[in-house]
């Protein structure tokens, strides 16, 4: 789960990264009350989990209370890639003396952890790495040794961090290293990491991304989500424990069991629609292994109230989950739906049990249900299908 | 032969009283592997009753290795006892550990990797997150089904379980080696390169099917591998290519952010270390089935 920039910075604080006072509000008047509590100029950032505010004009200087209540109602409402802005973070103004790029994050290749910084923060780091990869240090860190005020030094050096604050950015980052492992992050981002007039060293952004496979052991967590920017059907999906993600402008709804089948059927869906004008997939679900009845129709039933689907392919290899319980679960959840159900389903069933799931079908013989024997066909039939639909 | 698990592998399952570990213990006997004995500290001296065999129950892998010779180990643990049921397996020296258990935390799985090598990798880790590994008509050590294929020549190697199924049953004609699910979190034990290395070296598998998808740089890593190391003919397959950026779908590694990682960026590497690569499922094994044709 990614957090906004507000709640990564409470996690900053909670563990003793500096960070400015700030606040965080919904209407341009709570900002004008905030900068005037704060006494300073401030800056108003739209919090969006997205990247490039700055020059969609969703972060703001202002000198005045009032000037603060301007600018939040510009950015209130703004819409930056996508992402309506509901709330912005208004905080005190700080005087830069230099950026600098900091970042904890998982290094796949090398199994461990890496530690990236750069003397030559606020820019995009992406840039930074392409334009002028020797400016950006990436040091390997050991997931049981972790970050000590000698191995923050050691990245500290090889970022090229100046001397003057060098022991102070080292306290920075073994505090950001206990923010890593204590909050089960997978990413912790701070750019800019600035230097102000006093040398102090601050984090004025923050970008943290938490692993949810952790979530058993933070219940806190839960208390991050951000229910009013999630997707409708993405929010109804998990709230009945479904692997669900809306995608846009498809019209097939996709049923698979499996990430990489659910994945690769997404493919071979808009394969197939391009023969029949370019319809697409409309989601992915994976109802996994243990494919009962009642999870057969909770996902049936996100997929049947997204107006964008025209037809629904359900593909299944029965590996564990047994095809004939499959077969079940599509029957009794159009049972359980009801005139509810309305589109037609193509469901492809292979493997485990698959003679009984398709005898169970065809017995059935529901009047929205086809049946098609090869992953490829069925994409097809679904592809026509939603073409006709539309 | 077949590749890290054959005929002689004696098999221990850790959690074979849980729900998963006995069901799984059950249809991997039936599948003909030599199931040993099973681990579970609080049930230690017990026996678990599965498939008409009265199985043994130890308290600690190594006590497991020390009564049996058991050189796998399976892990049915939840996500919570993951990391200790691993570190023990590391400590015991098993030289193979398959790990199925889905919704490991990374840190975790992370703290592990760095506690085996720092044991000098004596154990060679499959997963977590992982259907496990098959030689078909061999051994079964993990939850892929015996039945989908049986032996021949073919090598696999895949992120994800169900592609796993789906590509076994498409060459089923032809059959494999050995068919290994490496799983599909951001941080996993064997990697596509260690079976692609595995299966050169392996006289009984002559072809060889290698399943990506989207997220992280392993199969760019293996294409460079391949077009160094690899003589045997490779089919690949990526899925993933409409999959939006900056979504996670289901598999934790699964998820594009940026240029990196896409499915169309591993299409390309891989083609450029000659591998020939599929669109779909059923492409790719077209492309298998001509490859073995002209053998």
């Amino acid at each position: 789960m990614d957090l906004y920039e507000y709640q990564a910075k409470d996690l900053f604080a909670a563990h003793g990264v500096p960070v400015l006072p700030g606040r965080t509000v919904e209407t341009a008047d709570d900002a004008a009350a905030v900068a005037a509590e704060l006494g300073t100029a401030v800056v108003v950032k739209a919090q969006v989990k997205t990247g490039g505010r700055g020059k969609a004009g969703g972060v703001k200087l202002a000198e005045t209370a009032d000037e603060a209540k301007e600018k939040a109602g510009a950015i209130l409402g703004m819409d930056i890639k996508g992402h309506t802005v509901h709330r912005v973070l208004v905080t005190t103004a700080s005087d830069i003396s230099e950026e600098y790029y900091f970042s904890f994050l998982l290094d796949r290749s090398n199994r461990t952890f890496l530690a990236m910084c750069s003397a030559e923060g606020g820019m995009e780091i992406e840039q930074l790495a392409v334009e002028r990869p020797d400016a950006l240090a990436r040091i390997p860190v050991d997931a049981i040794a972790g970050v000590d005020k000698a191995k923050a030094a050691e990245i500290v050096a090889a970022g090229k961090i100046p001397a003057a604050v060098a022991g102070e950015a080292a306290d920075v980052i073994v505090k950001l290293w206990e923010t890593f492992v204590s909050e089960d992050a997978t990413l912790v981002e701070v750019n800019p990491l600035v230097r102000d007039p006093q040398d102090k060293v601050i984090a004025l952004d923050g970008k943290v991304t938490l692993d949810e496979n952790a979530d058993f052991r933070h219940p806190d967590h839960a208390g991050l989500v951000d229910e009013r920017t999630e997707n409708a059907l993405e929010a109804k999906a998990k709230a009945k424990g479904l692997n669900y993600v809306k995608l846009d402008d498809g019209q097939v709804g996709i049923i698979g069991n499996g990430a990489g089948l659910v994945m690769s059927t997404l493919d071979v869906v808009a394969y197939a629609g391009e023969k029949h004008g370019g319809v697409k997939p409309a989601n992915f679900l994976d109802i996994g292994g243990g494919a009962s009845a009642q999870v057969m129709a909770d996902g049936l039933d996100v997929i049947l109230g997204d107006p964008d689907v025209k037809s629904v392919f359900v593909n299944v290899f029965g590996g564990i989950t047994a095809c004939d319980a499959v077969a079940n679960g599509i029957v009794e959840a159009l049972k359980i739906l009801g005139d509810a159900a309305t589109k037609p389903l193509v469901v492809r069933l292979d493997g485990n049990n698959v003679v009984e799931g398709r005898r169970i079908l065809d017995e059935a013989n529901h009047p929205l249900v086809t049946q098609v024997d090869t992953m490829d066909n069925a994409a097809d039939k679904a592809a026509e299908l939603a073409a006709a639909g539309a | 032969m077949s590749i890290f698990l054959n005929e002689n592998s004696k098999v221990i399952v850790q959690g074979i009283t849980g729900g998963e570990g006995t069901k799984h213990a059950t249809k991997m006997l039936a599948a003909g592997t030599n199931i040993v004995g099973g681990v579970n500290a609080r049930k230690a001296g017990t026996t678990v009753g599965i498939g008409g065999k009265d199985i043994t129950v130890f308290g600690t892998v190594e006590e497991a290795i020390k009564e049996t010779g058991a050189d796998v180990s399976v892990a049915f643990v939840p996500p919570k006892f993951t990391k200790d049921a691993v570190i023990e397996a590391i400590d015991a020296e098993i030289p193979l550990l398959v790990i199925i258990t889905e919704g490991v935390p990374v840190h975790d799985s992370a703290y592990f990797w760095a506690h085996a090598v720092a044991k000098g990798n004596k154990t060679r880790i499959i997963g977590p997150n992982c259907p496990g590994i098959i030689s078909p008509g061999k051994s079964n050590a993990g939850i892929i089904p015996a039945d989908i294929a049986g032996p021949g020549r073919i090598g696999l190697v895949s992120k994800s379980g169900t592609l796993t199924y789906q590509m076994m049953y498409e060459l089923r004609e032809i059959g494999f080696s050995t068919a290994i699910g490496i799983g599909g979190d951001p941080i996993i034990g064997t990697t596509h390169i260690d079976a692609l290395e595995a299966f050169e070296a392996d006289p009984e598998t002559a072809a060889i099917v290698m399943i990506g998808e989207i997220g992280g740089d392993a199969e760019e890593r293996a294409a460079a591998f391949i077009a160094a190391n690899v003589s045997k003919p490779v089919v690949g397959y990526v899925a993933g290519f409409t999959a939006p950026e900056g979504k996670t779908m289901g598999h934790a590694g699964a998820i594009v952010s940026g240029s990196a990682g896409t499915a169309q960026a591993k299409k390309e590497a891989l083609e450029a270390a000659g591998v020939k690569v599929g669109k779909t499922p059923s492409e790719t094994a077209d492309l298998m089935r001509e490859i073995i044709a002209g053998l």
